[in-house]
């Protein structure tokens, strides 16, 4: 790592003004467990490291039926893993940590942290995309709250300004009757994700009323697919639409070529865990 | 231009130290090459192979991943610790007696997750083991011995001694 003077804030105003004063100097730290790895290879080198993970007011759950779910950015992977709240309310968010790196990540990394840091191969995305999840991000100069499926423009790239810092995830209560799940494919659990899919499903007198699926690994961005999404939206799902939307999903898919699958491989993925994904989601929503 | 140190205040095994370190060094480094404890070992330095867990707080960490300014304040516990007067602890103890290792050299990571695991879930089944010792690679692929000496203390918390610490 290079040197770099590192400043511990206790508020978040703290963090907005020294963020301000040293934009593109700076580099927030929450957990760091992406962060630091970009540090030690020298791919980053900021002269000063501000650091926002002891702020307690970044660290809250609060739920409301009608508002649904605000969660403080710096809610770690483990807490989402372990909340009887969200294991109730939301458990598609829980299930998805248990898939989320290693025990010792989500330990000491945030959710905030991870949607910044926007590896498209990030676990927690697609599921908070399909949950219609809004985001806010602060600044000196007050704050904005985005749909985080505009949050993300390529790899490791987001919207987020250099004088802004992402403080909330809002994730409203889905309608009646429905399901949500996520599936992924990985050589190893806590190794590198090669796809992943989650799907929404909501059902009204027997018919998908809405669907919606997105996709990690398989593109720049966690990315939706719009268009597999509209196979299923007004019909009475059965197995051969699934197939369909499925199919449509790994053509949409944009996935790249790397040391650990190719673009090929990815694609006929995405089409498997988009079938899982949906049956399960559906399975879910006609539980419910 | 030389960056001023930091002083730091952490307990490490029970004992509270004070320590001027550069800002720029991982926990990993200040156990390593402040404290002279090289159990947590340094591998892949990528936050990839859990060769340096260390227990932080009652939480596995990859002590590689984690800024050591982050730990101001906070407890630390490295496999250094776990003997209690020169009594080993229970896990340390039955990883012997089940010689659930070869080369060793994953072995303190695995001792340091086996703990902060069993301490939060005292009886673990073996999916749930298998899982969440999934963050410690071990390169000589020595992975059924030790899930059998952690079920070994978890179905048998008084077969290798009290556990403590």
């Amino acid at each position: 790592m290079r040197k770099f003077e590192y400043l511990r804030v206790n508020t978040l105003k703290e963090a907005c003004s020294l963020l301000s004063e040293y934009k593109e100097e700076a580099k927030v730290l929450a957990g760091g467990q992406s962060l630091l790895t970009l540090l030690k290879m020298n791919m980053l080198s900021p002269s000063y490291l501000i650091d926002i993970k002891f702020i307690p007011e970044l660290d809250y759950m609060d739920f409301d039926e009608k508002e649904g779910l605000k969660m403080g950015a710096l809610t770690t992977h483990r807490t989402v893993e372990k909340s009887p709240l969200l294991k109730e309310k939301f458990p598609v968010l829980p299930e998805t940590e248990l898939v989320v790196a290693s025990v010792q990540t989500r330990n000491w990394g945030t959710i905030g942290g991870t949607l910044v840091h926007a590896d498209p191969i990030g676990d927690i995305a697609p599921p908070l995309i399909v949950l219609d999840s809004k985001i806010k991000l602060a600044s000196g100069g007050g704050e904005r709250t985005i749909p985080i499926a505009e949050f993300f423009v390529d790899f490791f790239m987001t919207v987020i300004e250099e004088n802004e810092i992402l403080s909330e995830i809002q994730i409203p209560t889905p309608p009646a009757h429905t399901g949500v799940a996520y599936q992924k494919f990985s050589t190893i659990e806590a190794g590198i994700k090669i796809a992943g899919a989650a799907s929404l499903i909501s059902l009204e007198d027997g018919a998908c009323k809405d669907a919606k699926i997105a996709l990690s690994a398989v593109a720049s961005i966690p990315m939706r697919v719009l268009k597999a999404e509209e196979i299923l939206r007004g019909k009475p799902v059965d197995d051969k639409l699934i197939e369909q939307a499925a199919q449509m999903a790994s053509t949409e898919a944009d996935p790249v070529t790397d040391m650990h699958a190719t673009d090929e491989y990815r694609r006929e993925l995405a089409k498997v865990l988009v079938r899982r994904a949906t049956k399960m989601a559906l399975e879910r929503a006609k539980a419910t | 231009m030389e960056l001023a140190k930091k002083l730091i205040k952490v307990t490490v095994n029970g004992e509270p130290r004070e320590l001027w370190i550069k800002q720029n060094i991982t926990l990993l480094d200040l156990l390593r090459d402040h404290l002279g404890l090289t159990g947590a070992k340094m591998s892949c330095i990528s936050n990839s192979c859990g060769a340096c867990t260390v227990i932080l707080d009652d939480m596995a960490v990859k002590s590689c991943s984690v800024l050591a300014m982050q730990v101001d304040g906070k407890e630390v516990l490295t496999v250094e610790g776990l003997a209690k007067d020169s009594k080993l602890h229970p896990l340390q103890q039955a990883f012997i007696e089940h010689v659930a290792f070869q080369c060793g050299f994953c072995t303190p990571g695995k001792l340091m997750s086996a703990k902060a695991l069993l301490d939060e879930n005292p009886q673990p089944t073996e999916e749930e083991l298998r899982r969440d010792m999934e963050g410690n690679l071990c390169r000589c692929t020595g992975y059924q011995k030790y899930i059998e000496a952690i079920m070994d203390v978890a179905q048998h918390p008084d077969k290798y001694g009290a556990k403590e610490g």
